[in-house]
């Protein structure tokens, strides 16, 4: 890669930058829309309140580690660019990433509880609320791993590097996805 | 190595930095729970509308920041120690100018939408918030995020690799708690 000063400048960068900005913010917006739809039943039971800034960083969080794995994969030829069908190292990514989901859907729920006492308004109790932290972790963990493998090797087939669009790609879409899935676990399930 | 010890080995390494940024999100959820929290989006309408993009903005904003100072440490084209240098000092700058309008156009988003949803509220006491907010954390977190990526490097420790959990657990307990105060300033000023 070329390094200009160019690449460099306060212009360049705030230009390339806040586009991309603009759309992401828009569609993170849209997540709040929700949550404020269904401001009534998260003012009411604070505890569903304070899963959602781990809700929105879980996923992505999950998704930059595997994404970056499956690029690496690639990378070393570990992972076959021109199948669909999931290798072993993309299986044992997959089964990974949703263990790590459901132990952090686990802590977080645990967690959640034992704080609720303190932050006052309606408790929920320890079962429902495992509940919900749980399967909400155990969806954004299916959808991270499809959106992560999709994401690295379309990249990789289409000529880009993974690591500079599978990532970015990753993480904007389980925050999204992050607070969609929290509030229709917690219809759902509540 | 087998599917099962090739899984076991990612969720082991991985494990740690997810319990740490969790705990990161899990502070935010405690603020955002929080009586204060709650009372102020009872009276501040569109503010919690705004929360995830304004959460996720931090990720975006100050992720690419840490992935542009990571690859100049790896080139060798920024030494890992605070002295000038025209490049960091542009990508911090320019990271701190998208930081702040993205906050306030994201206020004026979310005021515009919770106007169109029939909760009107002082846009000046919202812009007020998101600006304030958006300047307290756009200078904390590029402060925090280039002195931590020097200090790991220095250390040994790939800044690739440091940099996404730091941002994610930095970005959420400093961007929900500014926010915080952002609203405190704001609701005893105005």
């Amino acid at each position: 890669m070329i390094e200009t000063t160019d690449n460099w400048s306060v212009r360049r960068i705030v230009r390339t930058m806040l586009p991309l900005l603009m759309v992401l913010s828009v569609l993170e917006i849209g997540g709040g829309v929700v949550l404020d739809q269904l401001s009534r039943s998260y003012l009411s039971n604070p505890a569903l309140l304070v899963l959602v800034p781990a809700m929105i960083g879980m996923g992505g969080n999950l998704g930059s580690v595997l994404a970056a794995k499956l690029s690496t994969g690639l990378h070393l030829g570990t992972i076959d660019p021109d199948t669909w069908y999931p290798g072993e190292t993309v299986q044992a990514g997959a089964v990974a990433t949703l263990g790590l989901a459901l132990t952090e859907g686990a802590v977080l729920g645990a967690m959640t509880w034992g704080a609720s006492s303190m932050l006052g308004g309606r408790v929920i109790g320890f079962l429902p609320l495992l509940r919900v932290t749980v399967i909400s972790a155990l969806l954004l963990g299916i959808l991270v791993v499809i959106v992560s493998y999709a994401s690295t090797l379309l990249s990789y087939r289409m000529g880009y590097d993974p690591d500079d669009t599978a990532i970015p790609i990753v993480t904007n879409v389980s925050d999204i996805a992050g607070v969609l899935i929290l509030s229709g676990v917690i219809i759902v399930v509540l | 190595m087998g599917l099962g010890d090739e899984a076991w080995t990612f969720y082991r390494e991985a494990l740690p930095i997810m319990l740490v940024s969790l705990g990161g999100s899990f502070i935010a959820g405690i603020v955002l729970g929080g009586a204060s929290m709650r009372a102020s989006m009872e009276s501040i309408p569109g503010l919690l509308i705004v929360i995830p993009a304004f959460l996720a903005l931090r990720g975006n904003v100050y992720g690419s920041l840490g992935a542009r100072i990571s690859t100049a440490l790896h080139q060798g084209l920024i030494e890992p120690r605070l002295e000038y240098n025209e490049k960091l000092v542009n990508a911090a700058a320019a990271a701190v100018i998208n930081g702040i309008i993205m906050s306030v156009v994201i206020g004026l988003l979310g005021w515009s939408i919770a106007g169109l949803l029939g909760e009107a509220g002082s846009l000046l006491r919202m812009m007020a918030i998101m600006l304030l907010s958006g300047v307290m954390s756009a200078l904390l977190m590029t402060t925090l995020l280039v002195n931590i990526l020097f200090a790991g490097y220095r250390h040994g420790i790939d800044p690739d690799i440091l940099n996404g959990p730091v941002i994610t657990s930095l970005g959420d307990v400093f961007g929900m708690g500014l926010l915080a105060v952002g609203i405190r300033i704001v609701m005893v000023v105005l």
